[in-house]
């Protein structure tokens, strides 16, 4: 199998809508969100997030996002789950090869935007890529605290102590932090913030990102970014520090063993097998494989 | 040898034609029509565009029509629609005191000026199923028409049930708007709470019927004490009106039919206020009454800080009211837990199964030791 070139849409943009569906107002006023997202990293800023024809909580804020930030010669590249075939990851990425007309792509190597729900893909990235991840929930503290009012003046006073108290209840109840996914960073040592709900074993890739880290959350109407090369550091304790999920056995497709493992049951007698949640990554090693072997 | 599932395409594009096919039913049942749900479901209308916050009744008939019935996939359709659409003007503010009416009820005179109009209403019926509308069909002579001459009351400035009490002082008035302040616009600025009336009523105008109803029904149980009465509901068509920049004067654009309600509600004073009764208003397009009583009670609720209450019953929070309020918003989010979630699920497995070796562990030592 050989990696798949970028596919220019053969469907034109849709008629009556503009580029990228939403009106150049629109996104003038995410950009300007997104501006100030970045001149404070961690910071949630809020935005006039519009009904999207997708529903939400299915990733209207990083539509939204990358609606705003997309440009003709992108090549655009969407996972949900880590794989390019997940059913919403398709719906996705048929919405920008429709309204946008732009190259979509499943490689992240060439990709320059890539919109993701729940993982970061395993291959590093570079500068000129821009990350867009879907966020359900942006504030990390929402559940020690559900009002917006009481959350907004924590953050003002960094008065992060809850959730510190929350972490080390896990580790007196189990011995250990239990939070596996939505592990809450720390941002250039000020704004606490949800990485969204990718598992902790992605949290590391987010520290110094050389590509722009954005988060769009469109019911909460809510963007925040990490800018290229920003410390991002996962909570934890001097003597219980952060760690990531690690498996006992390999990926059963291509044999990694530093990716994040997806679980399928074979059988109803408790087979089961592991294999990389990123399609991308597993594909590729398995080329190489493939042509070494030749 | 597994290969992960391929095909997310194809698999989508079936299920739509599924989903076409079902919506259609037995093709040889003859199509609905937009007049037909426009003119013979009005209520249904109404909800959509009252939620769906676009004062259409055809498109939301297609809308209706679209989503197989499901009034809450209506109002997103509606409501995606309306998200493209250009502002061109906005209104000056609906006068609904020269509303031309069809019913104005009010429960707490038994006469005032105006007079009670009862209107087209399914209250007093009894809900009974009618089989003759079971065997309906074109020749069937329409309904019949009310008897006797109707009450004359076109076309002559409608007083307030509340004005008549805020005459007397015994009602809280309402802060004069500023004309000059711009109103609020939930549609262009995200909600910050806590949130001003202007905002609350405009959430509370899209929000889910059925979610103001239970939270209405909850202050009315006891949960945050509001000490209700109708004071008044009418419902009618009112003349809309924008200023054109280029004329500088109001011309009328049309007319939209409303229902509005005025809650009377007691209150027991304050530190600064007088015992006096306190307001709550209700408005939404179309034949909504259900919607615009609930609506009233709970921004009744809503206001118990300004009114320095206690806020202590979930109505009064407006954080939970409005934060929750719109179905949009609330029917995605609950289903997009329908979307996998294998890597979170995957971390959740990992910590749990190693949770559960830690302490399998702990018990076989114990059981170790003499």
């Amino acid at each position: 199998m050989t990696m798949p070139a970028p596919t220019r849409a053969s469907t034109p943009t849709s008629e009556g809508y503009n580029f990228a569906y939403l009106d150049e107002q629109t996104k003038r006023m995410i950009r300007r969100a997104i501006l100030k997202a970045v001149a404070i990293p961690g910071y949630q800023v809020p935005f006039a997030g519009r009904e999207m024809p997708l529903p939400y909580g299915w990733g209207t804020g990083g539509i939204q996002v990358t609606a705003a930030v997309i440009g003709p010669k992108d090549v655009l590249k969407v996972i949900d789950q880590g794989a390019d075939d997940t059913t919403n990851a398709v719906s996705i990425r048929r919405f920008f090869a429709r309204t946008a007309g732009v190259a979509t792509t499943e490689a992240t190597r060439e990709a320059t935007l890539i919109q993701t729900r729940h993982r970061i893909p395993e291959l590093p990235l570079n500068e000129r890529q821009i990350l867009v991840y879907q966020v359900p929930i942006p504030e990390p503290l929402r559940w020690m605290e559900p009002r917006e009012t009481e959350t907004r003046k924590m953050h003002a006073l960094e008065e992060y102590g809850v959730m510190h108290v929350k972490l080390y209840e896990d580790i007196a109840r189990f011995g250990r932090i239990a939070t596996s996914y939505n592990y809450p960073v720390r941002v250039d040592g000020r704004y606490l913030m949800s990485p969204s709900p990718t598992p902790k074993f992605d949290n590391p890739k987010m520290d110094r990102m050389a590509a722009l880290q954005l988060f769009g959350a469109g019911r909460e109407k809510r963007i925040y970014a990490v800018p290229p090369y920003t410390e991002v550091k996962s909570l934890d304790f001097d003597d219980h520090p952060f760690e990531v999920q690690s498996w006992d056995q390999p990926c059963a497709l291509c044999g990694a063993t530093d990716s994040y493992l997806d679980e399928v049951i074979t059988d109803d007698r408790g087979g089961r097998m592991f294999v990389c949640s990123d399609t991308d990554h597993c594909r590729r090693r398995r080329d190489a494989q493939e042509e070494a072997a030749q | 040898m597994y290969v992960a599932v391929k095909g997310g395409e194809k698999a989508i594009d079936n299920a739509h034609r599924l989903m076409g096919q079902t919506r259609r039913g037995d093709p040889a049942v003859a199509p609905l029509t937009l007049q037909q749900i426009e003119q013979q479901m009005p209520l249904a209308v109404a909800r959509v565009m009252t939620e769906g916050s676009l004062y259409d009744p055809e498109l939301a008939a297609l809308a209706i029509k679209q989503a197989a019935g499901d009034l809450i996939e209506a109002i997103f359709l509606l409501r995606a629609y309306r998200t493209t659409l250009p502002r061109l003007a906005e209104t000056q503010p609906l006068e609904t005191t020269r509303m031309t009416v069809s019913r104005r009820i009010s429960a707490t005179f038994k006469d005032l000026p105006g007079g009670q109009v009862l209107g087209p209403t399914f209250d007093y019926s009894h809900r009974l199923l009618d089989f003759a509308l079971a065997a309906e069909g074109p020749d069937t002579p329409p309904p019949a028409a009310p008897e006797g001459s109707p009450p004359e009351v076109a076309d002559q400035p409608m007083p307030r049930v509340l004005s008549l009490l805020a005459d007397e002082g015994l009602i809280q008035r309402e802060p004069p708007g500023d004309p000059e302040a711009r109103v609020g616009d939930i549609t262009r600025q995200p909600v910050d709470y806590p949130a001003e009336r202007d905002v609350r009523l405009q959430s509370l105008a899209r929000a889910d019927e059925g979610w103001l109803l239970g939270l209405a029904y909850s202050s009315q149980r006891g949960y945050g004490n509001s000490h209700p009465f109708a004071g008044e509901i009418r419902q009618g068509t009112v003349a809309v009106e924008i200023v054109p920049d280029e004329l500088g004067f109001a011309i009328e654009i049309g007319d939209i039919t409303l229902s509005e309600c005025e809650m009377i509600n007691q209150f027991n004073g304050s530190k600064t206020e007088p015992p006096q009764f306190t307001r709550g208003y209700g408005l939404a397009f179309g034949l909504a009454e259900r919607k615009v009583m609930a609506m009233a009670l709970v921004d009744r609720s809503l206001r118990a800080e300004e009114l320095g209450e206690d806020i202590a019953a979930p109505a009064q929070d407006q954080e939970f009211v409005l934060a929750h309020a719109d179905n949009v918003e609330a029917s995605g989010f609950v289903q997009h837990l329908k979307l996998p979630h294998y890597v979170d699920f995957q971390g959740e497995l990992a910590t749990i199964r190693a949770l559960r070796r830690e302490q399998a562990e702990a018990a076989a030592g114990k059981d170790e030791t003499p």
